[in-house]
């Protein structure tokens, strides 16, 4: 409390703020670190975009969701097993940081979260390539970390770690059951088209996507491949290259503001009539969207989330909850893996207190207690199986967009729910190795 | 053949939509001698009057067509408020020093801007899509174009002789001219320069709204908007040559071109096409197409 | 100030500054030595803008000795991070040397949007290179120093130190060059190239080689950058990265080196403090903190202690008229 109150008790004068910092600033710098506090409480970073493009879709409602949590497990009246206060009685006191930026900015901001802040543990990271710098970082100060949504598999792929863990499946599944969607309802794939950002995410999906349709369709023909840069805002010129490709499937990998802009630049022109829409992760622009949303695509959520959420205890607490909280705006995927996130802490923290006698864990005591754990969230359960327990697989769901003109919303129909191991691939396996080997393990019951 | 009247199409419809983005800053530059970076963020600006605009007039029951107007009005409003605002609130402060200083007083802009924007609008996306579906769709060979899209030409090419007129065929065009040709001179004249400034930045700052303004009902308007507008229209402007009009209109086209080109036969390379050819220009014409030589000094 | 003096100051300053590390609490030795191996890329902007240009893609030299040095470990098996260090000087060296003469002939603004130009196109290329893990970039395990990895705070204390050390000498370097007479030809540039021309010297040779000593520094900074991030990823070389290192060096002023550093440090921290107790406002807080520098510290924050600094404008000095002649 000793920095944060300070701010908070010049904060009500106008000139309040600014000089709050300067003293914090000078606190900061010459006493370094926090001295002992009243009441012990489990002192959390957390890092989402609250500004930039990833701010709308991802980044703010993760925030709302990590803000609605920690208010109602602080109260202690979220359902059980996750009904005692806080975590394992200690109130969590949040510090949300803004992760736009670039890495090195990332990087940086998290040592000061560690070590001048001295947080016992952090929660964040969107970006993949934010992901991926940061996770040495951790590992290297042996201090705990839960990277909450980014996609990449490449972070428990190519090294191993013992500190950082992910409480959110990769990206892979996210084509891999769209493919085994259209596959299982007869979705004719003569030809695709693909419009993907050129960034790491969209080259990604393309080539998960790519190779999940050549094992589901081996007789599927690509036409136009397309890569505008990331943030482009106008599409004209490739909605016509999609147009003149004229194929039975296009799909996007497309996201946020983007998504929502082609969307409403190809729709007007026939690109959802003439083809069948999919998009990997779209259902957290079908509010914004409305009837704008073209009706039959099939979409996915990164999981099984938002309006393909499962219907358990937790969610029937949650969806309303948050939809209360946020004045009728749903928790949407970003949402629901912060909650993931933070759930699977709040059990590792209680589970390590429960074995060391009630003291706060250790970030070793941490790690030990949530690798190859598992636990209930609001979208289903998630199971540490992967990258040596530290990286979680969840189940998938897809399904089909219908506006619903008396409800004034869009609906997500025909849902069909993937196991875990049925799209993801096993512990020892690269993704794309998988996809291409004709995924060999699979259990889709 | 269709293929390549497809790339001259999208070509155009792209290079108008650049060209009223830059022409602004062109402007701006011409007479103020300022790289604008906060030009993006005044587009973004734009952008959301343009959607409050456009919901406040459906409120009041002028729907449809009105639209448009309320778009215009939007843009104007912006203009208004932020260019004598910004002109004589802040850039003049750091007239007279060097262009890199006043490219950096527009980058710290261009930062506040960004949170300004957020403090005022949040982060939830505005949508003002009806007027996309004013001018119906038009069929092309085998597809179909937004008439919307046709609409922006149409734009851009007012837009376009607005100011070339104003400029030339006016006298405070004339003066301003003069003001761009050399200041020193003019004010010993007896030009006002400061109301020449003032009027330039205001105009740009109208340009630069519009572009958002008419933009608005083609895509989610949300943070993030405005990084992208940025270094599009700087190349844009670099290839026509700084401060010139019809730099910006063929540097538009030359842009928009290739990069229709690109996405129709090499979609792979549609992340270097504008940096190429602003290389390119850059390496065989230093200032740009339609800059005249400088003159050297002994 | 004659050439001893200075290396005496500038080598007990260097030492101090090593000593000092022992003191600092270990977010702020890393804040330190990013603020240190950013800042040295400014220097090198402060060198171009001594004769009247700015290079608005310093980036694009901080990326490639950041490349540079990231590609030696992972294909290469390179670990010593002195060796890395050289590695990435001299790839971006090289670089600067090749680009250096064939941009030297541009003048103004147009030489700043060429070096954008160039290094937004490599931005290009390296979000295009997935073997390179594209625009997620890739990352390096710590480095060795005489065969012993360095590792916690002892390895951070050391790259700290190797950070002081080469960009203090490397500072050194500079301000003794820009005091000799091929550093002082710059100068004459600045007052009037073409008299200088008349005079016999090529003043096209003078601009690439200044541009090429400020890719060597580019490099530097960028494989001391990676050396401590152990992460790359192509916002190195990104036109705000570029527009970053002008930032400082503006914010420095002209006259001082010394004064780079204090403007990279105290950029890191409001950007660090701010993000923390503005979260939702950081950028307004960092826009308001660098109008404030430009408009109450006109001749950048070396005027607050450099003597010079009364007499001399801080900024490349262009008058209107010139700037008119110019055009």
């Amino acid at each position: 409390m000793s920095q944060l109150s300070l701010s908070q008790l010049v904060g009500r004068h106008w000139l309040g703020r600014p000089f709050a910092a300067a003293a914090a600033i000078a606190a900061g710098l010459f006493i370094g670190s926090a001295p002992a506090q009243a009441q012990e409480t489990f002192k959390l970073g957390i890092v989402t975009f609250l500004s930039g493009p990833a701010s709308e879709s991802f980044g703010v409602p993760a925030r709302y969701g990590a803000e609605y949590l920690i208010e109602q497990l602080n109260k202690g009246s979220v359902p059980a097993p996750y009904n005692k206060v806080g975590f394992g009685g200690l109130k969590i006191e949040p510090i949300i940081v803004d992760e736009n930026g670039g890495a090195t900015k990332q990087v940086q901001e998290l040592r000061n979260l560690y070590q001048r802040e001295n947080v016992d543990a952090v929660v964040g990271y969107i970006g993949s390539g934010d992901c991926l710098a940061v996770a040495p970082v951790a590992e290297e100060l042996k201090k705990f970390l839960i990277l909450f949504d980014c996609g990449t598999p490449r972070i428990f792929e190519d090294a191993s770690y013992n500190y950082v863990f992910r409480t959110a499946a990769h990206a892979t599944q996210d084509n891999v059951a769209l493919a085994r969607y259209m596959k299982s309802r007869n979705v004719k794939v003569d030809t695709f088209s693909l419009i993907n950002q050129d960034y790491a995410w969209g080259q990604d999906s393309r080539a998960d996507f790519i190779a999940a349709i050549n094992q589901l369709y081996p007789d599927a023909k690509m036409s136009a491949d397309l890569l505008p840069k990331f943030g482009a805002g106008q599409y004209g010129t490739e909605i016509s290259a999609l147009a003149r490709a004229n194929s039975s499937v296009v799909y996007s990998s497309f996201w946020g503001g983007d998504l929502q802009a082609f969307i409403l630049q190809a729709g007007p022109r026939g690109v959802f009539q003439r083809g069948q829409a999919v998009f990997s992760a779209a259902d957290h622009v079908l509010q914004a969207l409305g009837d704008k949303m073209p009706n039959g695509a099939i979409i996915g959520a990164r999981g099984a989330y938002g309006l393909m959420a499962p219907d358990n205890a937790l969610n029937r607490w949650f969806f309303p909850g948050y939809s209360a909280y946020r004045n009728g705006t749903y928790p949407v995927q970003a949402s629901y893996r912060m909650v993931q996130a933070l759930l699977g802490l709040k059990a590792a923290t209680e589970k390590a207190m429960a074995a060391n006698g009630g003291k706060k864990p250790s970030p070793e005591q941490l790690a030990d207690a949530l690798r190859n754990s598992e636990w209930e969230t609001p979208g289903g359960l998630i199971q540490m199986r992967n990258g040596n327990g530290h990286q979680a697989i969840q189940a998938m769901a897809i399904g089909r967009t219908r506006w619903d003109a008396d409800k004034k919303m869009v609906l997500v129909e025909d849902i069909q729910r993937f196991p875990a191991e049925c799209v993801n691939p096993p512990a020892k396996m690269k993704s794309l190795d998988w996809i291409k080997a004709g995924f060999p393990g699979a259990k889709c019951d | 053949m269709q293929l390549a009247l497809t790339i001259l199409m999208d070509g155009l419809i792209y290079a108008s939509w650049l060209f009223v983005v830059a022409l602004g800053l062109t402007l701006i530059f011409g007479v103020l001698k300022i790289l604008n970076i906060a030009h993006g963020s005044l587009y973004a600006v734009g952008a959301y009057m343009a959607a409050n605009a456009v919901t406040f007039f459906a409120a009041w029951g002028f729907g449809g067509w009105y639209a448009l107007l309320a778009m215009l009005l939007a843009a104007a409003v912006t203009a208004l408020l932020l260019g004598p605002l910004l002109e004589r609130g802040l850039l003049r402060l750091f007239y007279g020093r060097d262009e890199v200083i006043l490219l950096l007083v527009t980058y710290a802009l261009f930062l506040i801007l960004e949170d300004a924007v957020k403090l005022i609008w949040g982060v939830n996306p505005y949508y003002v899509t009806e007027p996309y579906q004013l001018f119906g769709n038009v069929a092309f060979e085998s597809m179909f174009y937004v008439g919307y899209d046709f609409a922006l030409i149409g734009l851009a090419i007012v837009c376009g002789l607005i100011v070339w007129f104003g400029l030339n065929r006016t006298v405070f065009g004339k003066i301003v001219l003069a003001v761009i040709f050399n200041r020193e001179m003019s004010a010993s004249m007896g030009v006002n320069v400061d109301r020449v400034h003032l009027a330039a930045f205001t105009v740009g700052v109208f340009l630069a709204a519009i572009g958002g303004a008419f933009t608005a009902p083609m895509i989610s308007v949300q943070p993030g908007i405005s990084v992208s507008v940025i270094i599009v229209s700087f190349a844009v402007i670099i290839i026509g040559g700084l401060g010139s009009i019809e730099g910006a209109a063929i540097g538009a086209v030359v842009v928009g071109l290739a990069r229709a080109a690109a996405v129709h036969l090499f979609p792979e390379a549609e992340l270097f096409s504008i940096y190429l050819v602003m290389a390119a220009v850059l390496v065989f014409r230093p200032e740009g197409l339609f800059q005249r030589a400088a003159a050297r000094k002994i | 100030m004659t050439r001893k003096n200075l290396t005496l100051l500038a080598v007990a300053a260097i030492a101090a500054l090593a000593l000092l590390g022992l003191a600092l609490p270990r977010w702020l030795l890393f804040l330190c030595t990013m603020a240190a191996s950013h800042g040295i890329v400014s220097v090198g902007i402060l060198l171009i803008m001594r004769g009247g240009l700015v290079s608005f893609g310093q980036g694009m030299v901080f990326a490639i000795g950041g490349y540079a040095v990231a590609l030696s470990v992972t294909h290469l098996g390179i670990s010593d991070v002195v060796v890395l260090m050289l590695i990435g000087t001299i790839a971006a060296t090289i670089a600067g040397a090749a680009v250096g003469p064939l941009i030297a002939r541009y003048s103004g603004i147009f030489f700043g949007m060429l070096t954008l130009a160039l290094s937004m196109v490599l931005y290009g290329i390296l979000i295009k290179s997935t073997a390179m893990g594209g625009s997620d970039g890739f990352n390096i395990p710590r480095g060795t120093l005489l065969g012993m990895r360095l590792e916690g705070g002892t390895g951070d204390y050391i790259l700290y130190v190797l950070t002081i050390v080469s960009t203090g000498l490397a500072s050194l370097a500079v301000a003794i060059h820009t005091r000799s007479a091929r550093g002082l030809v710059t100068q004459a540039v600045l007052g009037n190239s073409l008299r200088v021309e008349y005079l016999g010297v090529s003043v096209q040779s003078v601009m690439a080689m200044n541009f090429t000593l400020a890719a060597a520094l580019g490099g530097l900074g960028g494989a001391l950058t990676v050396l401590a991030l152990g992460h790359i990823e192509p916002t190195f070389s990104y036109w705000t990265q570029s527009g970053e290192f002008v930032f400082v060096a503006i914010l420095a002023g002209a006259q001082s080196v010394v004064a780079v550093f204090v403007a990279s440090l105290a950029l890191e921290l409001v950007r660090s403090f701010s993000n923390l107790y503005f979260p939702n406002t950081w950028q307004m807080a960092l826009g308001l903190f660098l109008l404030a520098i430009i408009l109450f510290l006109p001749a950048g924050i070396g005027s607050l202690w450099s003597r010079r600094a009364g007499g001399k404008s801080p900024e490349p000095k262009i008058s209107a008229s010139e700037r008119e002649a110019a055009r």
